[in-house]
């Protein structure tokens, strides 16, 4: 009983640092983004402000089942998913459910999120929004594709499909398999440009063009939620690109206190390095047309990540 | 506990100061105004820095911001925008022509005060006012949310009848839903 009421307490604690840390992130990259373009910027809590905000709004207008309920589809995908993917190596503090998944699964999850905000926004009968999901749904099939090639070179080079195992992995060989197999990497990082949906890969919500495309419907409390699990969900693909190219963060062998926040440091350090590539990449590129963003992944990424599966079958 | 005067208060506070602070600004371009919008949105004056921010969709926005003279063909469309949007919502009537008809209060087309029409919280004057007033204005919205004064929402639906009235009147091929937020 003692054991599952740690459990509980490791997964809602493990949720909320997801939640914080994720809705930091943004609120820093909306900072930063300000300096480069010569500007102040918001505070770096502004993301927490306008959450507040958003779940105080009076009234709200739902339209039918799948919208009232699309923004709680994202936040139960993303809090499944998060519960699958190990945080800390070993650790025995928020484990979670991090033993029982494996890559195929979270493969599949992943994609849940958006599937009930493509029914949820269907629903509302915006034409943006109905835009908007086709063009979601056509650059996923881009860049699942090189994240797959990847993440299957992975599975192939260490003959296991789990987290877990490909952490100890590099735990006890001492190298990351950013090394042992790059251009897994480089395929798997081209894919997560498209997954952030930053410049040039924000056709999906485009302000100026679909007015947030699927989220053109939902205002207050939905807004909020949908916000809250967008930021879970980042943080959810940050730290499962560490722990599968990064080498994870935290140590099987020290499992105290300290140890343990000094490995969420490490992690909190990997997980912002890593946010930086696609807010470097957007801060540079204007946006491209949805058939031009496919053609980009089935390019370049593609190549690299059957080269990297060659690499990792010889 | 819960239900007492001071806590209450304190919810309030942390609301209001949150409203305050992120202001989701759909910024509906009517007038010639509309072109000092861009200004005061990018670098050279940040508005940014106050959370001001654009909003793509009225249902996602809390200010409406009407930026010049109104033609009795856009009144409608502004009313099903005001309509959409979630309370609590402001209003800011922005130049002279929506305050009085500024220079064109004569015209056979366009409506000389923006009040009768739907209520408005704050007025910006000028012919067209610079960026430094806007974000004056927006920063008199703040103090009027901060003390709870901005009510604009609860005065539309109060005086729902006035309002439609005088709609009605400008608006002579009325085909929409009577009440549709
Ligand atoms: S107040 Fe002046 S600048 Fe503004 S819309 Fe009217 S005429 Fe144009």
């Amino acid at each position: 009983m003692e054991d599952l009421g740690l459990k509980i307490f490791g997964a809602i604690l493990t949720t909320i640092m997801a939640f914080a840390v994720g809705m930091t992130y943004g609120g820093i990259v909306r900072k930063l983004t300000a300096r480069v373009q010569n500007r102040f910027g918001p505070p770096f809590y502004q993301n927490f402000l306008d959450l507040v905000k958003l779940q105080s709004k009076k009234t709200n207008v739902a339209h039918g089942f799948m919208g009232h309920t699309a923004p709680v589809w994202i936040m139960v995908a993303s809090i499944t998913v998060l519960m699958f993917i190990p945080i800390l190596n070993g650790n025995l503090w928020f484990p979670n459910l991090s033993f029982h998944g494996d890559l195929i699964f979270i493969l599949y999850m992943m994609v849940f999120g958006s599937l009930g905000m493509a029914l949820g926004a269907g629903q509302t009968g915006n034409p943006n929004s109905a835009i908007g999901v086709t063009r979601g749904l056509s650059m996923m099939v881009g860049f699942e594709i090189p994240f797959v090639l990847a993440l299957v070179a992975l599975m192939v080079q260490y003959h296991t499909t789990s987290i877990q195992d490909l952490m100890q992995i590099q735990h006890e060989s001492g190298t990351w398999l950013i090394f042992s197999n790059p251009f897994a990497f480089l395929a798997a990082l081209f894919a997560s440009l498209g997954m952030f949906r930053y410049s040039p890969f924000d056709i999906v919500g485009a302000p100026a063009e679909l007015a947030s495309g699927p989220m053109s419907e939902f205002g207050g409390k939905y807004l909020g939620t949908m916000m809250s699990g967008g930021s879970i969900f980042a943080f959810i693909k940050l730290t499962l690109y560490v722990d599968l190219f990064l080498g994870g963060a935290g140590n099987p062998d020290h499992t105290g206190i300290w140890a343990t926040l000094a490995g969420i440091g490490v992690l909190l350090i990997k997980t912002f390095t890593l946010y930086m590539v696609p807010v470097f990449y957007g801060w540079v590129s204007p946006r491209y047309r949805t058939e031009q963003a496919i053609r980009y992944f089935w390019g370049w990424p593609t190549a690299l990540g059957i080269i990297g599966l060659i690499w990792a079958v010889y | 506990m819960i239900n007492d005067k001071d806590s209450q208060k304190i919810v309030d506070y942390i609301q209001n100061f949150s409203r305050k602070h992120s202001l989701f600004v759909m910024a509906y371009g009517t007038g010639c105004g509309a072109i000092e919008i861009p200004a005061t949105m990018t670098s050279r004056y940040d508005a940014e820095r106050f959370g001001i921010r654009g909003a793509a969709t009225p249902r996602q926005a809390d200010v409406l911001l009407i930026t010049g003279y109104l033609a009795t063909k856009t009144l409608k469309r502004v009313i099903r925008v005001y309509e959409q949007m979630q309370e609590p919502k402001y209003v800011i009537g922005f130049g002279s022509c929506t305050i009085n008809g500024g220079m064109y209060y004569d015209s056979y087309n366009t409506i000389n005060a923006l009040e009768q029409y739907i209520p408005v919280d704050v007025y910006i004057n000028g012919c067209m006012p610079r960026p430094e007033s806007v974000i004056s204005g927006f920063i008199k919205l703040q103090e009027l949310i901060q003390q709870g004064k901005a009510d604009n929402g609860k005065r539309y639906r109060e005086n729902l009848e006035w309002y439609r009235a005088n709609q009605k009147k400008i608006i002579k091929n009325w085909k929409m839903p009577d009440y549709n937020w």
